[in-house]
């Protein structure tokens, strides 16, 4: 990085690199596009790009659609929820391990993360059957429940390496001035840790948005979120171009801003560590 | 210095989560363990407890299971050789100097945040349909007839579809790892006239290999379960049936719940062989 790259090789890397970039960011483009347009330009042939009378009529049109607002309150609800519950559980055990690491911490750690690692199908059944008996079947509170514990892995992991990179010695040094646990906590240890856990929750908020095994399996009318609204999609009627995206747009959009605040937590969050 | 107090405040702290994580694991899949010797089928009100390896013999010998076991592969298999390819590719590319860096680098991850039932309907819809997709259009374009992507070439449609998702994993991963390669290294190779695919070969991609091997771990791992992208586009038709689908249709479509069970403990099974080679990885990471 250190060398003076000559302006001609600035700007071919540059040209190559705009190329892909707009490739892969190309989708989200038309069906940005498609949303502004009437259902008639949505399937034009040929296709019209930039230059068509822009109309909000696809979005108003699914916000009617009886079950949106539902679907999205249940989005925020789940998403939210099931992150601030699992951080509630995940920082005194992350804290407890980085801090006060003992001969069975590595172990521990590494089996929490092993329990990611369970294919969903495997206890499909018996989860279906649990929420009936518990009578909780299509609930946001088992939604709520159920991503919390796929995602604490994840959450007790990004806590823990957040919390390491806090130096001991500060910790140490605010014991030896006689801090008990409790303001030893409040006092020194939230302030340097509050990036990490915002950080932590942004990323999670993200992945339980998205999910879409369970929200969609455990879901039917009451609880279901936005994944499983745009699943309903999938059994088209009539021209439905630029309402499905229209629909699309206001299920990505919020999360795909905090996306591209939480790139590097990215990294930290869903490779455990092992690069660095 | 923990002293003994603390060490029992931290077995406190950590007590919920282990004991959370440590439920959810255990009722489930006991649970599907059990089931798994039984014969158990809800709608037909058939319950026997014990039929011992029946189920696993049956889901195991069945066409659908060999079939399935093969999609999942070439799935997997697709997914990871684009995404690798093309994630050491964009890597590479995005860690040069050039003009509207932080743009780029953001229009090339938004795909990873795309919640999977909007990719799918997307792509299903606006791109592969037959009649009014892009590509049809692109097709038309130039003088080729339109191509019935989702039902001529339905594992290579999903495969794209759930790469273009993944690739922007690939690559933010790689491309951390690439810019902590030493570049004097690299200088002092050009400087000796090594020529560009040597340097590539020699010197990026052995640093890079462990990248790599992580990557295509948790991908497999994630991968193993696609489940939306089947189930918004083709439902498990035309052959895009995986080990996870077929599962999934067992226990809930079927209500063959004994069958599926027993689906469902091979696929841990199988996850838990990838699993283990991730965690050598992670655990050998946390001890420096």
């Amino acid at each position: 990085m250190a060398r003076a790259v000559s302006t001609k090789q600035k700007v071919i890397w540059t040209a190559l690199a705009w190329t892909f970039g707009l490739l892969m960011f190309f989708p989200i483009l038309w069906t940005f596009l498609t949303s502004f347009k009437t259902e008639g330009q949505a399937i034009a042939d040929p296709p019209v790009w930039f230059f068509f009378d822009w109309t909000l009529e696809n979005y108003s049109a699914v916000q009617e659609r009886s079950n949106y607002p539902k679907a999205l309150m249940n989005s925020i609800v789940i998403a939210v929820g099931s992150t601030l519950l699992g951080i509630v559980i995940a920082v005194p055990a992350a804290w407890a391990m980085a801090f006060v690491p003992g001969k069975y911490t590595k172990d521990v750690l590494l089996w929490m993360l092993s329990t990611k690692m369970l294919p969903a199908v495997g206890v499909l059944y018996p989860l279906v059957l649990l929420a009936k008996w518990l009578g909780v079947i299509d609930s946001r509170i088992l939604l709520v429940v159920v991503l919390m514990l796929i995602n604490l892995p994840i959450i007790v992991w990004m806590l823990y390496t957040y919390f390491r990179e806090i130096p001991g010695e500060i910790l140490e040094a605010s014991r030896m001035d006689g801090a008990s646990l409790k303001s030893e906590i409040i006092y020194v240890l939230t302030p340097m840790a509050l990036p990490g856990i915002a950080s932590t929750i942004l990323l999670n908020i993200i992945l339980a948005w998205n999910e879409a095994f369970w929200t969609i399996l455990l879901t039917t009318v009451n609880a279901a979120p936005l994944t499983a609204f745009i699943a309903s999609f999938s059994a088209p009627e009539g021209l439905f171009y630029a309402k499905l995206s229209a629909a699309s747009m206001m299920a990505i959009a919020p999360i795909l801003i905090m996306g591209w605040f939480s790139q590097k937590q990215l990294v930290r969050g869903l490779t455990f560590g092992a690069v660095k | 210095m923990a002293t003994q107090h603390s060490r029992s405040a931290a077995r406190i702290m950590i007590a919920p989560a282990v004991f959370l994580l440590l439920v959810w694991m255990l009722i489930p899949l006991c649970m599907t363990l059990y089931f798994s010797f039984a014969d158990y089928r809800p709608l037909r009100a058939t319950f026997e407890a014990w039929i011992g390896f029946d189920n696993y013999v049956r889901f195991l010998s069945s066409s659908s299971f060999l079939s399935a076991v093969g999609t999942t592969l070439q799935m997997v298999g697709g997914i990871l050789f684009i995404t690798i390819i093309g994630g050491v590719f964009m890597a590479l590319l995005l860690d040069k100097q050039m003009f509207g860096q932080g743009i780029v680098r953001i229009l090339v991850i938004a795909p990873f945040f795309v919640m999977p039932t909007v990719s799918a309907l997307v792509w299903k819809n606006m791109f592969f349909n037959v009649d009014n997709g892009l590509f049809s259009y692109l097709y038309k374009w130039m003088g080729l007839q339109p191509y019935d992507f989702l039902s001529q070439a339905p594992v290579f449609s999903i495969v794209i579809i759930v790469a273009w998702q993944w690739l922007p994993f690939a690559t933010l991963i790689l491309l951390t790892a690439v810019q902590s390669l030493d570049s004097e290294q690299l200088e002092a190779a050009e400087m000796d006239g090594a020529p560009a695919v040597s340097r590539f070969r020699f010197i990026i991609l052995p640093h890079l290999s462990r990248a790599i091997t992580v990557v295509i771990l948790i991908q497999t791992i994630f991968l193993l379960s696609i489940f939306a992208e089947i189930f918004v586009t083709t439902n498990g038709a035309f052959g895009t049936r995986t080990l996870t689908y077929l599962v999934y249709q067992r226990v809930l479509e079927s209500q063959n719940v004994g069958l599926g069970s027993a689906g469902g403990i091979i696929a841990v099974i199988l996850a838990n062989i990838v699993a283990i080679f991730l965690m050598r990885i992670v655990g050998k990471n946390l001890d420096n």
